[in-house]
C-alpha cells in the first residue's frame, strides 16, 4: 500500500532544502492575517508574523494569547478561518494534511510530552527518523548501522544514552520532554516548533536544554513558546509577545521586558 | 244536457259573482294555513298514478320526477311508498291512498279519504324500483336541516352510484344551497360521475374537469378509461381527461408521500425515544451501551405485565393500563440501569471499547433472563380502546391514532428531558460533565454520582421508548436487537452533547428510511441510510450537531 | 535486529522466535500428522480413532482461530475494534460456497445445472456475479477479493473521516447488519435464509470422504500456522511499531509524517482477507453457509475470543477461540439454557478482571515466579 504522494513530496522537500543556500535573510515561514475563532471566541485575531531561516525566535504571552493555536494552524491541526501560512515562500500549508506538513520539514513538540509509552526509547527515535514514511517501505524496512549510529548520537544529545531499551512510559517527566526533543531532532526538520519545551524540568535540565537549542541555531529554524523567562533570556533571541490573538510587540528580550504594555499584560510590575 | 249546464255556467250574473269573489278567494288560498295547497298539493295526479304504472321504467321515472320536485309532499309520498304505506284502492285500482296510522289520504291531493276502504292492495316496490327509490330518498335527505343526516345521505349516494342523469337538476339545486364543504365536495363528485356518462360532449367535458379537482383514488380508473379512444370519441374530452388524470395522480402522489413522511415521523419519534437515552449516556460517559435495546425491551415487558394485570384485576379500567405502564416502565428500566452502572460499568471508566463488550454480555444475560421468565415467543398486547382507529386527513391519507399519540408522547418526553437538562441543577452538572469531565470534577461536580444518574436516566428514557414500541410492534425477548443499530446510527449522525442533534438525526433517519422504503424496499432503505451516514461523517465526523472547540480527540 | 543484507525470506520466518517455532512444530505434528492419521488409519471402536465429529469440530475451531488472529491484528495491534469480521468470514465462505454449489452439477434435487434454490425461484440462468464460479481458482480468488475489496472501500471512507473507537465499532456493526438483511432476501441470488448446502465434491473428489476431511483439516491447520507466522512478522516489523504507535497516540504519529489512513487501511484489508480465507476453509468442513453467519452476535463473540486469550499476543486470541468454542460445544450439550448466561458472564468478567487475557495472566505469573 504505497502512498505515492507523500513519497514524492518527501523527495521534493529534500531537494528544495539543498537547492536554496541558507541565507539568513530568507523567510522560512510567513503567517499572514490569520484569524481563528472557536464558537465565537476569537483565539487568533488577524495575526501576521515572519520567521527567518535559521533564526531562533521566542514567543511569549499570557494564557489564551493564542500561542498554541498559532502552532496548531501552522501544523494543520486547526484550519484558520482566514489568512494563510506559507512555508519557504512556496508551500501553502492550509492545503496539506498534518502528515504532509511534517514531511515538508516542520517538526513540532507538544506542550504535554506525547511520546509512545509502550515503545522503547530506541524505538521512539527510530519511528521519528527522517526516512521514507510509506506503508510499503515500513513493511520491509530494516534498522541498519547508519541508522543505529544516528540514533546513538541523538540519544547522547538528549542525555538518554543509558535508557535506550527502556519503555518510554517509565521515564521521568523531564526525560520524556527530552525524548520528544530527540524525536524532533531525528526528524531533521527545517523548522522546529517547540511548545513549552522546559515545562516541568529542573533548573539543570532547563539549562542543558538551552545549550542544546543554542547549538541548533544557524542550522535549523526554531520557534520556542515559553513561560520561563530565565530560559528565554538564556536563548538570547528575538522575542515576540502575543496577546489576545494578536502581536503586541517584538524585539530583543531586554526591550520587550521593559515595554510597559508587556508589563501590563503579562510580566507584571 | 251538457249544453244546458254550460249555458247556465256562463250566465252573466255568474261571471260577475266569480269576478268579485276571485280576489277574495285568492287571498284566502294564499294564507299559510293552506300553504300546502299552493306549494305541494295537489301533486300532478298523472305522475302520482304512474307510481303504479306499467313496467319498471314508468315507476322509476315517476319516482325520479317526484324527487326533482323535492317538496315536502313529494318526500311524504315517496317515504310512504318506501315504507309500503301506499295503497291501491277503488274498483279499478284508480285510487292511490297514503296511509298514516288509522287514516288514509289521497296520494295526489292530500285530502283525507274516509271511510278507509276495506280491501286495499299494497303498492309494493320491487327490487329494481327500490334501488331507485333509495337513491331518491337519499337525495331528498340532502335537504334535511341536520348536517349529519345530509352527510350520511351524500356518502350513501356516492357509494351506491345510483344517481343518474335525470337527477342532475336536483344536484344543482343542492349545490346552490349547500354550505357545508364536505358535502358539497361529495355532491360535486357524484354530479361529475353522472356527467361522464352523458351523451352530450360538453357535459362530459365539464364533468371530466370537475373530476380532476378531486383526490379520490377510485376516480382514477374512470379517468383512465376516458383517455382511451375506444371509450371516448371526443378529442377535447379525452384531452381534458388526461389532464385531470395527471392532476389526480399528482394529488395521490402527494397523499402517498404525506403518509410516508408521517410514518417516517412516527418511526423517528420512536427512534428518538430509543436513542435519546443512548446519546445522553454517550455524551456523559463516552460509552456505547450495547444493552440499550434490552432496556427498551424491559420497558415493553413492563407494559405487558401491567397490561395483563389490568386485564385480570382492573378490567373496567383496562383502557388506562397504558397510563400506569409509563411510570412502571420508567422505573423498571431505571433500576436495571442503576444496577448495571454500579456493578459493572463504573469499573470500566475510560475504557470505552471494553464497556461495549461488557454491555453486550449484559444484554445476553438480560435476554436470556426474560426468555426464561416469559418464554421465547412474542407476547400479545392489545392497544387500549382510545388509541385505536385513525384520522382521515385526505382521501387516501389515513393517520393511525396510536402513532399520532406516540409522536406526541415523544415530544412530551423530549420537552421534559430538555427542561431537566437545561433548567435544573442536576441538568447543569450533567452538561458540565459532558463537556469537560475533568474540569467539572475540579469545581466540585460529583462525577461518579452524575454518571449513575445519567446512565439510569438514559435507561429510563429507553424504558419509555419500550412503552411506545409495545403499542405498534411485537413484544418479545429479542425485540431490542432490531433497534440498536438504528439507535447507534442516530447517535453517530446527530452527535452528542446537544438534544437537537438526536432529534434531527432520528427524524431524518426515520423519514428517509420510509421514503426510500416505498420505492426500493426496507432492506435497500437500510443500506442507503447507512451509506448516507458514512458520507455525512466524511465532512463532519463528530456528527451534525457536535460540540466544537479545542477538544483533543 | 537483522542486517539489511539478510534475505527477506529469512527475516520473514525468523520473526517467530525459537519458542514460537517449537510450539508450531509440535502443533503441526499434532494436527497435520497425528489427527489425519488417526482419522484415516483407524476405525470406529479403535482406541486411537478420531471420529468425523471431532475432526469437523476442531477443523471448524481452527478456522475460527484464524479469524481470531486477524482480529488481534486489527484490535490488539491497531486498536481498531471491528464488529464486522464475521461479515468478511461469511463473504469468503459464500464465495467458495458458490464454487461448491456449481460442483453439485446435476446431482441436486431438481437435477438441473442450476442450484436448487434458483430452480425454486424459477430462474433460468445464473446471475452475472456467478460468472466463472465453476472454477476452483476463481473461487479462491473471489474469497480473497470480495472481502478485501469491501474492506478497502469501507475502510477508506471511514478511516479517512477519522472515525475511531466506539463510533467505528458501531458503524462496522451497521455494515454487517445491512449485509445480513441483503443476504436474507430470497432474490439476491445467494440462497436467501437457507443459504448454500448439500455440497457434493471439490475438484472432483467427494466432499464427505474421510480423505477430504483430513485434507481440509490439515489445510486449516497450515493456514492457521501461516497466519501466526505472517502476523508475527508484521507486528515485529517497523510497520508493526508504527501501527502500535498509531494505536497509542495517533496524533503524534501524524506529526511525524506518517499518514495513519494507509497504515490502518492496510492491516484492515489484510485482516479481512485472512477472514475470507478462513471462511472458505470453513464452509466445506461444516457443509453449509447461510446468513446467520453474519449475525451481530457472532462478530462480537470474535472480540471476546481475542479478549479472553489476550490481545496483542497473536497466539492468545487463537487460544481464546479454542477455549470459548470448546466450552460452547460442551455447554450446549450439557446445560443448553445456561450457555448464554455463561457467555454473557464471560464477557463481563474477562473485561473486568482479566484485561490481559489468559496469555497475559500466564506472562504475569511467569514474571512473578522468576523474581
Amino acid at each position: 500500500m504505497s502512498d505515492v504522494t507523500t513519497d514524492t513530496s518527501n523527495i521534493k522537500a529534500e531537494a528544495s532544502s539543498t537547492a536554496t543556500t541558507p541565507k539568513n535573510d530568507d523567510v522560512i515561514l510567513e503567517i499572514a492575517n490569520i484569524s481563528v475563532s472557536f464558537d465565537g471566541f476569537k483565539a487568533l485575531n488577524d495575526l501576521s508574523m515572519k520567521f527567518m531561516r535559521n533564526e531562533l525566535r521566542c514567543i511569549i504571552g499570557p494564557n489564551g494569547a493564542g500561542k498554541t493555536t498559532m502552532m496548531d494552524c501552522i501544523t494543520g491541526k486547526t484550519r484558520p478561518d482566514e489568512g494563510t501560512c506559507t512555508f519557504n515562500n512556496t508551500v501553502d500549508l492550509s492545503l496539506l494534511t498534518e502528515a504532509e506538513i511534517a514531511l515538508v520539514g516542520i517538526g513540532r513538540k507538544f506542550q504535554k510530552p506525547t511520546i509512545f509509552e509502550s515503545h522503547t526509547v530506541f524505538e521512539n527515535l527510530e519511528l521519528a527518523m527522517k526516512t521514507d514514511k510509506t506503508v510499503f517501505f515500513s513493511l520491509f524496512a530494516v534498522v541498519d548501522d547508519v541508522m543505529r549510529d544516528r540514533i546513538s548520537d541523538t540519544l547522547k544529545k538528549v542525555n538518554l544514552g543509558e535508557h535506550a531499551d527502556q519503555l518510554a512510559g517509565r521515564l521521568s517527566h523531564g526525560q520524556k520532554q527530552w525524548l520528544e526533543i530527540g524525536m524532533l531532532l531525528m526528524q531533521d526538520p527545517q523548522l522546529l516548533l517547540l511548545d513549552e519545551p522546559v515545562a516541568g524540568m529542573t533548573d539543570d535540565e532547563t539549562e542543558r536544554t538551552g545549550e542544546l537549542f543554542n547549538s541548533l541555531k544557524g542550522k535549523h529554524s526554531l520557534v520556542v513558546v515559553e513561560h520561563d523567562m530565565d530560559f528565554v533570556a538564556q536563548l538570547k533571541s528575538m522575542v515576540t509577545v502575543l496577546d489576545q490573538g494578536a502581536m503586541l510587540c517584538e524585539g530583543e528580550m531586554a526591550a520587550v521586558q521593559a515595554d510597559p504594555r508587556v508589563i501590563e499584560v503579562y510580566l507584571g510590575r | 244536457m251538457l249544453c244546458k249546464l254550460q249555458f247556465r255556467f256562463f250566465s252573466p250574473t255568474k261571471i260577475l259573482r266569480t269576478a268579485i269573489l276571485l280576489p277574495w278567494l285568492a287571498a284566502i288560498f294564499s294564507m299559510p294555513v293552506n300553504a300546502s295547497l299552493i306549494e305541494g298539493f295537489p301533486l300532478d295526479p298523472e305522475l302520482v298514478h304512474q307510481l303504479n304504472g306499467d313496467g319498471n321504467k314508468a315507476k322509476t321515472n315517476a319516482i325520479k320526477q317526484l324527487t326533482l320536485l323535492a317538496t315536502p309532499e313529494a318526500v311524504q309520498l315517496l317515504t310512504a311508498l318506501a315504507e309500503e304505506r301506499l295503497m291501491i284502492a277503488g274498483d279499478s285500482g284508480e285510487l292511490l291512498l297514503r296511509v298514516e296510522g288509522e287514516k288514509a289520504f289521497d296520494a295526489a291531493t292530500g285530502v283525507e279519504f274516509s271511510p278507509v276502504p276495506e280491501d286495499m292492495d299494497q303498492l309494493y316496490p320491487n327490487n329494481r324500483v327500490r334501488v331507485v327509490l333509495n337513491t331518491s330518498m337519499s337525495i331528498l335527505k340532502l335537504f334535511n336541516p341536520d348536517r349529519e343526516i345530509r352527510l350520511e345521505a351524500a356518502k350513501q349516494i356516492e357509494d351506491t352510484g345510483g344517481a343518474d342523469e335525470m337527477f342532475l337538476p336536483i344536484m344543482d339545486r343542492v349545490l346552490a344551497k349547500e354550505s357545508d364543504s364536505e358535502i358539497k365536495e361529495i355532491i360535486t363528485l357524484v354530479k361529475a360521475m353522472i356527467g361522464v356518462k352523458s351523451s352530450d360532449p360538453s357535459i362530459r367535458l365539464k364533468a371530466v374537469q370537475d373530476l380532476g379537482e378531486s383526490d379520490n383514488p377510485d376516480i382514477k380508473l374512470k379517468l383512465t378509461e376516458m383517455t382511451d379512444p375506444a371509450n371516448e370519441a371526443d378529442n377535447s374530452v379525452r384531452a381534458a381527461a388526461a389532464e385531470s388524470l395527471a392532476s389526480l395522480e399528482q394529488k395521490m402522489l402527494i397523499g402517498e408521500t404525506i403518509t410516508r413522511v408521517f410514518t417516517g415521523l412516527s418511526l423517528g419519534s420512536i427512534l428518538l425515544l430509543a436513542a435519546l437515552g443512548l446519546a445522553i449516556t454517550y455524551g456523559v460517559m463516552g460509552i456505547i451501551n450495547m444493552a440499550h435495546g434490552e432496556l427498551l425491551m424491559i420497558g415493553a415487558f413492563a407494559t405487558f405485565v401491567v397490561h395483563d394485570f389490568f386485564r385480570d384485576h382492573f378490567a373496567e379500567f383496562f383502557d388506562w393500563y397504558i397510563v400506569a405502564a409509563v411510570p412502571v416502565a420508567f422505573f423498571s428500566a431505571a433500576i436495571v440501569g442503576v444496577i448495571m452502572e454500579r456493578t459493572v460499568i463504573r469499573w470500566l471508566y475510560g475504557r470505552a471499547l471494553e464497556t461495549l463488550l461488557t454491555t453486550w454480555g449484559i444484554s445476553l444475560i438480560l435476554i436470556q433472563t426474560v426468555r426464561v421468565m416469559f418464554g421465547t415467543f412474542n407476547q400479545e398486547i392489545a392497544n387500549p380502546g382510545w388509541l385505536s382507529g385513525s384520522v382521515e386527513v385526505m382521501s387516501n391519507v389515513n393517520l393511525p391514532w396510536n402513532r399520532l399519540v406516540i409522536i406526541g408522547f415523544a415530544v412530551l418526553v423530549l420537552v421534559l428531558v430538555w427542561l431537566l437538562l437545561n433548567r435544573t441543577r442536576l441538568g447543569l452538572f450533567v452538561r458540565a460533565v459532558t463537556q469537560n469531565r475533568t474540569m467539572a470534577g475540579c469545581v466540585g461536580v460529583p462525577t461518579a454520582y452524575i454518571d449513575t444518574v445519567a446512565f439510569s436516566l438514559g435507561a429510563a428514557i429507553a424504558g419509555l421508548g419500550g412503552v411506545a414500541l409495545s403499542q405498534v410492534s411485537n413484544v418479545g425477548p429479542e425485540m431490542g436487537q432490531g433497534y440498536i443499530v438504528d439507535c447507534f446510527m442516530t447517535v453517530v449522525l446527530g452527535g452528542v452533547g446537544q438534544l437537537a442533534g438526536t432529534v434531527w438525526a432520528s427524524m431524518g433517519i426515520g423519514i428517509v428510511t420510509k421514503l426510500v422504503e416505498g420505492g426500493l424496499g426496507a432492506v435497500f432503505a437500510k443500506v442507503i441510510v447507512l451509506a448516507i451516514i458514512i458520507l455525512v461523517i466524511q465532512k463532519r465526523p463528530q456528527g451534525i450537531f457536535a460540540l466544537k472547540g479545542r477538544t483533543a480527540d | 535486529m537483522s542486517n539489511a543484507r539478510t534475505p527477506f525470506v529469512v527475516r520473514f520466518f525468523s520473526a517467530t522466535g525459537r519458542t514460537g517455532w517449537i510450539a508450531l512444530v509440535l502443533f503441526a505434528l499434532l494436527t497435520i500428522v497425528a489427527v489425519p492419521v488417526c482419522h484415516l488409519m483407524f476405525q470406529e471402536g479403535d482406541a486411537l480413532f478420531i471420529s468425523t465429529f471431532y475432526v469437523t469440530l476442531i477443523g471448524k475451531i481452527m478456522c475460527y482461530a484464524i479469524v481470531a488472529v486477524a482480529m488481534d491484528l486489527i484490535w490488539g495491534y491497531a486498536g481498531v475494534l471491528s464488529l464486522a469480521q464475521g461479515l468478511f468470514f461469511a463473504l469468503g465462505g459464500y464465495a467458495f460456497g458458490m464454487y461448491l454449489m456449481r460442483s453439485i452439477g446435476l446431482d441436486g434435487v431438481y437435477q438441473s445445472h442450476l442450484p436448487d434454490f434458483m430452480v425454486f425461484l424459477d430462474w433460468k440462468e445464473y446471475p452475472w456475479f456467478w460468472a466463472f464460479t465453476d472454477s476452483f481458482v476463481y473461487a479462491i480468488f473471489l474469497a480473497i477479493a470480495a472481502p478485501g475489496l469491501l474492506a478497502f472501500i469501507f475502510g477508506f471512507f471511514v478511516f479517512r473521516s477519522r472515525v475511531k473507537g466506539v463510533y467505528f465499532a458501531i458503524i462496522s456493526q451497521a455494515m454487517l447488519y445491512a449485509f445480513l438483511l441483503l443476504f436474507f432476501m430470497n432474490n439476491t441470488g445467494f440462497g436467501g435464509n437457507n443459504g448454500f448446502t448439500d455440497f457434493k465434491r471439490i475438484l472432483g473428489y467427494d466432499i464427505t470422504s474421510p480423505e477430504m476431511r483430513a485434507t481440509l483439516f490439515a489445510l486449516s491447520s497450515a493456514t492457521l500456522m501461516f497466519a501466526l507466522i505472517f502476523g508475527r512478522y508484521v507486528v515485529t516489523s517497523k510497520y508493526g511499531r508504527i501501527l502500535t504507535a498509531i494505536r497509542d497516540a495517533e496524533m503524534r504519529v501524524m506529526f511525524l509524517g506518517y499518514n495513519p489512513l494507509w497504515y490502518k487501511l492496510f492491516i484492515w484489508t489484510v485482516a479481512a482477507i485472512i477472514c475470507g480465507i478462513a471462511g472458505a476453509l470453513y464452509v466445506p468442513q461444516v457443509g453449509i453457509i447461510n446468513p446467520s453467519e453474519m449475525a451481530t452476535a457472532n462478530s462480537i463473540e470474535i472480540a471476546i475470543w481475542a479478549a479472553i486469550g489476550g490481545r496483542g499476543t497473536l497466539v492468545g486470541p487463537a487460544i481464546g477461540a479454542f477455549v470459548v468454542n470448546l466450552s460452547k460445544s460442551w455447554f450446549t450439550v450439557a446445560f443448553p439454557e445456561y450457555w448464554l448466561y455463561f457467555l454473557g458472564l464471560l464477557f463481563v468478567l474477562v473485561t473486568l478482571l482479566l484485561p490481559q487475557g489468559l496469555v497475559g495472566l500466564y506472562q504475569q505469573l511467569r514474571a512473578r515466579s522468576t523474581r
